[in-house]
Formats: C-alpha cells, structure tokens, sequence
C-alpha cells in the first residue's frame, strides 16, 4: 500500500493505444462528426429566413430611404414623392405612450412577485395570468382596446392604440423584471436588512438599482415587440395622413398613423410609390426593431454576478 | 497577542443581556437555555462546533432570525435594559443601533462611497456625507487603500477590503454593537489579521460579539468567550450554551468536559 508501482501493471496494462486513435471509421466518431454537421447546418438554416428577409428589406427599401421619406406626409395616389413622417412620429408616440404606464405598473408588479409576496395565492394567481397573457393573440387586445376605449370615447385615437398595446407590453416587463430583482444575490438583501432598512427601503436602494440592467432589458423587448404590432391598432389608432400634431399640441384623441398600419395599408395598394414607401418604411420597421433588442442585450450583458 | 486578554479591567454592565430559553424555526428546536452578557467595550466570541446554533444566537441579538420563517422564540433579549422582543419594538429600528457583517463580503452593487453612505441615507442624514464616509473608511483601515477610487465598484475590491468595506458600512451610523458571523472564514490569513486588528482597534469605541470557529482567533481577539455545544438526547440537535467566561480561563483551565474535549481535540 505504501510502495508505488514501479512498472505499469493492473488495469492500466491492458490499454490497447491503437483504440485511443482518433479515426472517422470508428462508429463513435462517426456519429459525433455527422451530429457536429446537422446541428451547423440547422442553425445555419434558422438564419436564412432572418438574413434574406433583412437582405430583402435593404435592397427594396434601401434606396427609398432619406431624409424626405422620414419627414413628409404620405402622398396621394399617383402623387410623386412623399413619405411617413406621421407615422414613425404615431409608432413612438404610440409606443411611448404605452410604456410610461406600462413600465412602472409592471415593475411594481414584478416587486410584489419576485419581493414581498412571492409565494401567496395573488403572487401564484398573477404570475400564471401573466405568462398566458404572453401568448395573448395581438388581435384580441385590439378588439378589447376597442370596446373598453374606442367605444367609450366615440372614436380611434393613439390613447386606444397604447391600450392596446401596453397588453401585449405588460407580461414581458413583468416577467423579465421579475427574474432580474429575483437575481439579486440573498447576501445583498441580507446586508440591507441588517443595516436596519425597511423592506421599502431594500427594494428602492438595493433591488432595483442592482436588478435595473435586467429591467432596462425586458423594457427594450416590450417595446420592440410593441413597435411591431399591426392588428391591435387597425382596431385602435386606424391611420390618418396628417400629423398627429398641429400648431404645437398633440393630438391624442384622433385616428393616428403608424408604421406597421401604414406598411399594411400601402403594400395593397396599386401605385408603385406607395409601395415603394411600405419597403422603405419595413426597413425603418425593422432598424428600430433590431436596434432595441441589440441595446437590451448589451444591458443584459452588464447584470452584476 | 496576550494583551488582548487582559484581566485589568473590570467587566462593565452588559450592553445587551441575552436569555434564550427556547428558540425554533418551525418544528425545529435550534438552541435552548443559553444566557450570554455581551460587555460594553469588550469582545464577545462564541465558538463551538457546526451545528450548535452559534450563528443563531447571534443573529437574535439584533432580530436578523426574524426574517426567517417559522422563527420562534422564548427568552429575553436586553438592549440597554429594553426588551427588544417586546411587542411594541420594530425590529428594523433595533438592527439601526445593533449592526451586523456577515460570513460573505457583501456590498452593494454601486460605488464604495454609496456603500459607506448607505445608512446614512437610511436613516434621512442631511448632512455632508463625504467627512462621515472618510471617518468611517478611516477607523475600518480602508481609507488609504481606496481614498482615490471612492467612486469605482465595491465588488471591485479584493475579498479583504471588501470585508473592511462592510465593516465601514456597518460603523458609518455608529451602531451601539457590532455583531460579526464568522467575519474572516472567506478570507486569506493576511487579511485575516488585517480584521482581526481592526477588531481590537474599534472595540475602544464599540461593543462587538463575533461568532469563529477559528479558536486562536477567539483566543487572540475576545475578552470573553462563550462555548456552545449540540444536544442530540432528546431527538433533535439542539444547541446550547456550556460555558462562558474570560477567554482567558475557557481556553487555559475550562470547566466542563466538553469544553476541555473540543479545545483540547481543537489543538492537538
């Protein structure tokens, strides 16, 4: 037991060395090249509908794409020219209006899930609606924005569109900023509560700033997913080809443009300029689109350990 | 280090006066029947083997097991002659003047200036934080280390100043004792020392209990010592207190023999 074997002997003496050759004939190596291969060419394949469609858009849109396109109303039928200038100011003020309710009303709610109550039947209840309300049909928020404020108000507006939207916002702001304030590591909340802070105080001073990476993220994708959506606001905002806004106010309270209604309603139409624009317009879409998810994934990058 | 334990001074009033008779978190009987006095100016260890409720008791001291669920418990604990499990304390304001460092660094996630000002921004201070946050950093050794970077992460800092950086979070509103679980176990010997040094600096100024289970430590820093053990006779492992005395006479002439056992087994 104390002496070391001098020689090789015991199990290790029966090692055939020729078997440790890497060779593609044997069936364990076969197998693991030929995975190796499918699984490269099945990602490389989920790509190519991103990539053609991205391709597509800055060829058709691209040379569409100026300064005039982004600052000037549509034009009329046959008319030369133009642009959606109202519509990209309707998306974000659409889209902005959405979040500013949206945003602290589901970071509260994620507070009260990932923090104060995570385990009563309210936490249990809300948490399940929430992941259902992900997979909530857009159509069917249109419709309820509709009934809830386009009917009671007599009439489509920006205000019924960011109803609407802020449905489809709400679950993915909640459940991301619940997973990031549920990241903050115990030693830090132990620490708060030994300084002698309240659990309000442990929330404001500790959680949030430290979750807020986390946060700032499911923000960005809300409001990507958000900007996207056509069907909630035919039934909602419907479109105009004027400016939302005129001698300096805003006008939140009548039929408003936005990008995705405007790609939907010109990429039908028979005019070669109008089509040209919904190009021009996806690719706007689509940059803004992208632009969101890559600053909520650089955030997402920065969560503390 | 023998001039840690000098028998000079005479053992003042207690600043906090611990009776537990019976202490549960839920089903589970955790430590029972364990008196400890906690000196004013003095250190207070509690050593003991995993297991007997050390860190427990320690943690009642300033309410921290209230955050536990299932917490119970039966006894009193005198702060200055209050109750602090009387009904009508809030145990948030009780851990404002009894403050805690933990086994793990644990700084906020933001600048060492914020974690130091911390509780002074719990507390509503109105004041100019920068002398408050120097003096603090200053007396918890730290100061000369991160003076020019008082605006760069803490968990930038090594496991050391990170250790010193909660102590300085923890004195910045001058608690009236320090409670610290197991401050060096995370830590290197040099630094180690570095809190170890420390301790006896800030015990001129506040009271400190510390919970080790590095006996030399006990023996080099705490006046007096508390020796906890696990009961397992009547089914559970219930932790208690043994003995309690001057450090002095636990470690060199002990009285019960599972003190002698588990110093003595320590040792050799």
């Amino acid at each position: 037991m104390t002496t070391l074997p001098t020689s090789v002997s015991g199990p290790l003496a029966d090692v055939d060395f020729a078997e440790l050759e890497k060779s593609l004939q044997r069936p364990r190596t076969l197998i693991n090249a030929a995975l190796d291969v499918v699984v490269t060419a099945m990602t490389v394949l989920a790509l190519i509908p991103l990539f053609s469609v991205v391709w597509m858009l800055a060829v058709r849109g691209g040379k569409k794409l100026s300064l005039a396109v982004l600052t000037q109303l549509p034009p009329a039928p046959l008319e030369a020219g133009g642009g959606f200038g109202n519509a990209l100011l309707g998306t974000l003020v659409i889209v902005g209006l959405a979040a500013l309710w949206t945003v602290p009303f589901g970071i509260l709610n994620a507070v009260y899930l990932a923090q104060a109550k995570p385990e009563d039947r309210l936490a249990t209840g809300v948490r399940f609606a929430t992941k259902v309300l992900t997979g909530f049909p857009s159509i069917l928020a249109g419709v309820f924005a509709y009934g809830a404020v386009v009917l009671l108000t007599g009439g489509f507006s920006a205000l019924a569109g960011a109803v609407a939207i802020s449905i489809l916002m709400l679950p993915v702001v909640v459940l991301t900023a619940e997973d990031a304030i549920r990241a903050v590591p115990a030693r830090m909340k132990e620490a708060a509560a030994g300084m002698g802070a309240t659990e309000a105080q442990t929330v404001w001073m500790v959680l949030l700033p430290t979750a807020l990476p986390g946060i700032l993220t499911g923000v960005m994708l809300a409001v990507a997913r958000a900007a996207g959506e056509t069907a909630p606001l035919i039934f909602t905002a419907l479109f105009s080809n004027y400016w939302l806004s005129s001698h300096g106010q805003i006008h939140l309270m009548q039929p408003t443009a936005s990008l995705a209604v405007l790609i939907y309603n010109f990429a039908g139409m028979p005019f070669d300029n109008q089509i040209e624009l919904a190009w021009a317009a996806a690719l706007v879409l689509v940059l803004i689109v992208l632009a969101l998810n890559i600053a909520g994934q650089a955030l997402s990058r920065r969560l503390p350990e | 280090m023998a001039e840690a334990i000098s028998d000079v001074q005479q053992p003042a009033e207690p600043v906090i006066d611990c009776h537990i008779k019976e202490l549960w978190y839920g089903t589970f009987k955790a430590v029972r029947d364990t008196h400890v006095p906690i000196r004013k100016n003095a250190i207070t260890a509690f050593i003991g083997p995993s297991g007997c409720g050390k860190s427990t008791v320690l943690r009642c001291l300033n309410r921290m097991n209230d955050l536990v669920r299932g917490f119970r418990f039966e006894g009193h604990v005198h702060f200055r002659g209050h109750d602090i499990y009387g009904r009508h304390v809030d145990p948030v304001a009780v851990r404002r003047h009894i403050g805690m460092v933990f086994q793990q660094p644990n700084p906020f996630a933001t600048s060492i200036f914020n974690n130091v000002a911390f509780g002074l921004r719990l507390n509503g201070f109105k004041g100019e934080k920068m002398p408050r946050v120097e003096e603090a950093l200053k007396r918890a050794a730290l100061w000369d280390e991160v003076k020019d970077k008082l605006g760069k992460s803490g968990l930038s800092l090594s496991g050391g100043q990170q250790q010193r950086l909660c102590i300085a979070r923890a004195i910045a509103t001058e608690p009236a004792v320090l409670l610290m679980d197991e401050p060096c176990s995370a830590l290197d010997p040099i630094a180690t020392r570095k809190i170890e040094e420390l301790m006896l600096e800030l015990k001129s100024r506040y009271t400190i209990a510390i919970v080790t289970h590095n006996l030399q430590q006990a023996l080099r820093v705490a006046d007096e010592t508390g020796f906890l053990y696990v009961d397992t006779t009547q089914g559970g492992r219930t932790g208690y207190l043994v003995e309690f005395g001057r450090s002095k006479q636990i470690f060199e002439a002990p009285q019960q023999k599972y003190t002698q056992d588990y110093i003595r087994g320590e040792f050799s």
